[in-house]
């Protein structure tokens, strides 16, 4: 039982922020038909800024909103320098172009920074643990999984109550529907890649705080990860995405944890297996999305 | 109010309107007919914004339009009910009919909702409902309900009675007669030829993306042989 808590804890902390990236994929290709796979890079971006501002002894308290704004404002230049051009393209089109912009930024880095990765020194609190009953719990997993239950309730409250949130949740539904009530074009899909960005923003504020370090390719592997955790869900759903990140979390520590020691480097490739099978069962995720064609 | 001239939209390499001309007087109901691909979606689509003209005008109260985003068209006093009504099936009946009023102030937003609730009693009923569950004729309410948040001086209808039971077929033009009732000028996109012409003013006769015929409804509902020709009937 003790064991099952641990695994809870540490499933739900890695999940939390699987689970904010893809809900940030979720809500641009709800509006934009489109999987970014620029948005680990969000992330890159961030970890660069917490480099050069750690050399100037900023606080982690001061760096995590820095972390947001970063990703928000990235996000939605992202969205007027790259995809604003092809909005209409193909859905192809726009994949080709998400990853342009990847290779763009990395090689950015590579070359303004440098191909390896640059330390900056991690809050020294992060992994101090408390041991209940047992359990042992982890500062980085408590934090995570506390900043993700409000970011979470935040964009429910936000999804629910504002009229940006009813638009956007329509807009995943039928773009061009909420065009012709009056919704701009530019207005809804900027707003959609700064939400995007600022839920990655959240979430490279929680892994930079473990992680120490910046380098060119980072964002690779969180996004692949979040591109699973959206597909698990069911891609475009909202609510899937975060059940998707959360689960693709559990299953890392699950696998991480039951496979024997010679094996344990294979826990991605079990992971993976793990979700083909899912999605054999389910092929559209666990929730249907419903959408419209585009006119 | 309302006049297009010369108005043609491709998609790619394919013409699916061509040099469309027509006008809609304040007050009028002016259906347009015609069979399937006859280009009349593609005609209320380019008016209202989505889809952007390759020649031709569209001008509201003499103001220049063409190729006005929908929200410009919204401002302007025009809506449209799209066909198939694409409501918001997972949002609920009543954040459809806010989403309808996203250009007005949320008081102003909250005051038409209630009114349109009061005057659209099955909205009021089923306001917490997701608008996927709502039957078909419910549905057609909704985006009617909806496109009027904006209070719209023009309302375009694409096909309002498609797929509805014979009898909500005669609910939605009687709601087609009381919106003209209420001031308000319609341009109605009908495969029901018969149906509409019973409630239009005048109609346009579509075929092959070209307007082909206009005269006053009682006369074109007794053109047998225009029906013949151009409607398949």
């Amino acid at each position: 039982m003790t064991e099952l808590v641990q695994q809870l804890v540490d499933g739900l902390g890695r999940g939390g922020t699987y689970a904010l990236l893809a809900l940030g994929l979720a809500v641009v290709f709800g509006v934009l038909h489109l999987l970014n796979f620029a948005h680990g890079e969000l992330i890159t971006i961030s970890a660069y800024v917490v480099y050069w501002l750690s050399s100037y002894d900023v606080p982690w308290w001061a760096l995590a909103p820095v972390c947001v704004a970063v990703g928000a404002v990235a996000s939605m230049g992202m969205e007027v320098v790259a995809f604003r051009w092809v909005r209409n393209a193909s859905p192809f089109t726009l994949l080709v172009t998400s990853f342009g912009v990847a290779i763009v930024i990395q090689g950015f880095f590579q070359i303004a920074v440098s191909p390896k990765a640059r330390k900056y020194d991690k809050p020294s609190w992060v992994f101090d643990t408390w041991e209940i009953g047992g359990v042992r719990l982890e500062v980085a997993d408590l934090l995570t999984i506390a900043v993700t239950v409000v970011v979470l309730l935040g964009v429910v409250l936000v999804m629910q109550r504002t009229m940006f949130g009813i638009a956007l949740r329509g807009a995943a539904t039928d773009f061009d529907a909420t065009r012709l009530m009056g919704l701009r074009a530019n207005r809804a899909i900027s707003g959609a890649f700064g939400l995007s960005g600022a839920l990655a923003g959240v979430a490279a504020a929680l892994i930079l705080m473990r992680r120490g370090d910046a380098s060119p390719t980072m964002g690779t592997d969180y996004m692949l990860k979040a591109v699973v955790a959206a597909i698990i869900g069911g891609l475009g759903s909202l609510p899937g995405a975060v059940v998707g990140g959360l689960v693709l979390g559990l299953a890392e520590v699950a696998f991480r944890s039951w496979l024997p020691d010679g094996i344990a480097g294979l826990t991605d490739g079990f992971v993976f297996a793990f979700v083909a099978v899912l999605l054999v069962v389910r092929p559209n995720g666990l929730f249907n999305v419903r959408s419209a064609e585009r006119v | 109010m309302l006049e297009v001239a010369g108005l043609s939209t491709r998609y790619g390499a394919i013409t699916a309107l061509r040099d469309a001309d027509l006008s809609v007087a304040a007050g009028e109901v002016v259906a347009l007919i015609g069979p399937n691909g006859a280009g009349k979606t593609t005609l209320l689509n380019t008016i209202s914004g989505l889809l952007r003209p390759v020649a031709g005008c569209v001008t509201v109260d003499g103001a220049d339009l063409t190729r006005a985003a929908p929200d410009r068209m919204l401002r302007a006093g025009v809506a449209l009910v799209p066909e198939h009504r694409r409501i918001f099936r997972d949002l609920t009946v009543e954040e459809n009919l806010l989403l309808g009023g996203v250009l007005i102030r949320a008081a102003e937003r909250r005051r038409r909702v209630k009114e349109l609730e009061a005057r659209f009693e099955v909205l009021a009923r089923k306001r917490t409902v997701p608008a996927g569950f709502l039957s078909g004729g419910e549905a057609q309410q909704l985006a009617i309900a909806r496109a009027l948040m904006s209070d719209p001086k023009l309302v375009l209808m694409d096909e309002p009675s498609l797929g509805l039971a014979p009898v909500l077929v005669d609910v939605v033009m009687q709601l087609i007669a009381d919106l003209r009732a209420s001031g308000r000028t319609i341009l109605v996109v009908e495969q029901n030829a018969a149906k509409v012409l019973e409630v239009a003013d005048r109609a346009y006769v579509m075929r092959t993306g070209e307007v082909v015929e206009e005269a006053p409804a009682h006369e074109l509902a007794t053109r047998t042989d225009l029906f013949a020709a151009y409607l398949g009937v």
